[in-house]
């Protein structure tokens, strides 16, 4: 049986011995071709190792892959284009789609869920499952990205030194950022809000409202650093309010879809279509979704940005 | 055809953006432009599906006195759980990307895939 050739060979199997596992590779490598069967087995050396891919066959790999990606993508794009011409004509008011169940929306979502601005109504009454889910998907992404990137705690920090960051990023911040931002602040805040609340009225609603006060979040501490948000937006103050609202939201719907899907009149009467309290549990939940949605933007934010919130 | 194609134009614009999405997603090796790319495919959906919610002179469906034709409201709600689906998608998926990268400081698929199967012990 020959020998392996290289010199270092031994000691390499020495200390593999000892108990450097990395360096299995390397000794199967030069050692199996020239081992007796019998042997292999008594180290365990059982399988072949393979032999490396070389660079030009991953190169060829390649340009298989992407010329064969290239023509399964053409195919698809000329299929998709052959199927949109056969679609009705954009704007075409007889179009299929444009079936019962619009004209039911439209027509009567005024009088049964006492919405102006009728996605709302379908989106929190007629879809609400949809939107339900939709929620606790923002939930658990959000959850998944903490848990991704969530790097260390935040330190409790003394008067004095939040004082002395102040000082420090007072001195750092961009001074034209900060003055825009403590005008802007509150009008970016207050129209989030405006859109949250008239989310039933006008264009709007949960989603649209909590994006523009999660916007507003960040804008605050993007001017500022992230020590003096937390003195108003707090990591337990986040945490309560995402919490806590998806609580709210899944506790109404759970009345909602257990009374038969028809509104809760008992317990929020739809009131004058046109005010702000009317439209029933669609203002409530507006309003849950629209914390929970800030919280969402501003968390996902400040986990990129820093890894915690 | 051609008349087609001038009146289905939204349409198959759509169907275009879907297709760059799909290009990036598959033959760029960059795991973000692969995000992007995924993200262009999502909006492709959105124009799609707006544009099949579309009356000629229709009004946004906000009950108003004085509009007869508004267009469709099902498709908006359908894009809105659509978008906060995606936001939350490409948020994961950077998150991963992230990961990624801090482990093996590269963001070429080819060669993280290549770092991973090294990392397993196998002789590539």
């Amino acid at each position: 049986m020959n020998e392996p050739r290289s010199p270092g060979f031994v000691a390499k199997w020495k200390r593999w011995r000892k108990g450097s596992p990395e360096l299995l590779r390397d000794l199967q490598c030069e050692a199996l071709p020239h081992m007796h069967p019998d042997r292999r087995a008594k180290y365990g050396w059982e399988d072949r190792p393979k032999a490396p891919i070389s660079a030009q066959d991953r190169k060829r790999l390649r340009s298989i892959y992407r010329s064969l990606a290239i023509v399964a993508c053409s195919v698809i794009f000329l299929f998709f284009l052959a199927t949109a011409l056969t679609l009705p004509r954009v704007g075409d008011p007889d179009a299929p789609a444009m079936n019962e169940v619009v004209d039911r929306y439209l027509n009567d979502s005024m009088e049964e869920t006492g919405v102006v601005n009728t996605v709302a109504g379908v989106i929190l009454s007629y879809r609400a499952f949809d939107t339900l889910g939709e929620a606790h998907v923002l939930f658990s992404a959000l959850a998944a990205v903490m848990i991704l990137l969530e790097t260390h705690a935040v330190t409790k920090r003394t008067k004095q030194e939040r004082l002395l960051q102040r000082v420090v990023w007072g001195a750092q911040g961009d001074p034209i950022m900060q003055e825009v931002t403590r005008i802007l602040f509150p009008a970016v805040a207050l129209f989030g809000i405006y859109v949250i609340f008239n989310g039933h009225l006008s264009p709007g609603g949960g989603f649209s409202g909590g994006t523009v006060f999660g916007a507003c979040l960040i804008l605050h501490s993007i001017a500022f650093g992230d020590d003096e948000t937390r003195r108003f937006f707090s990591e337990r103050i986040f945490l309560i309010v995402k919490v806590s609202t998806l609580l709210v939201y899944s506790i109404v719907m759970f009345a909602f879809f257990f009374t038969g899907a028809n509104g809760l009149p008992w317990a929020f009467p739809l009131g004058t279509v046109g005010n702000i309290f009317s439209s029933g549990h669609i203002l409530l939940v507006n309003i849950v979704v629209g914390f929970e949605v800030a919280c969402t933007m501003y968390g996902m934010y400040s986990m990129f940005e820093r890894g915690h919130v | 055809m051609l008349e087609l194609l001038r009146s289905n134009y939204i349409e198959c614009f759509a169907m275009f953006l879907y297709a760059v999405g799909l290009f990036t997603l598959i033959l760029d090796k960059n795991l973000v432009k692969k995000i992007i790319g995924m993200d262009i495919m999502d909006s492709a959906v959105y124009l799609l599906l707006g544009s099949m919610g579309y009356i000629r002179g229709g009004k946004a469906p906000i009950l108003t006195e004085g509009v007869e034709t508004y267009v469709s409201p099902l498709p908006t709600g359908l894009v809105l759980t659509g978008i906060v689906v995606s936001v939350s998608v490409s948020a994961l998926m950077m998150a991963l990307a992230i990961r990624l990268y801090g482990k093996y400081h590269t963001l070429d698929i080819d060669e993280i895939y290549l770092l991973a199967r090294r990392g397993e012990g196998e002789n590539v």
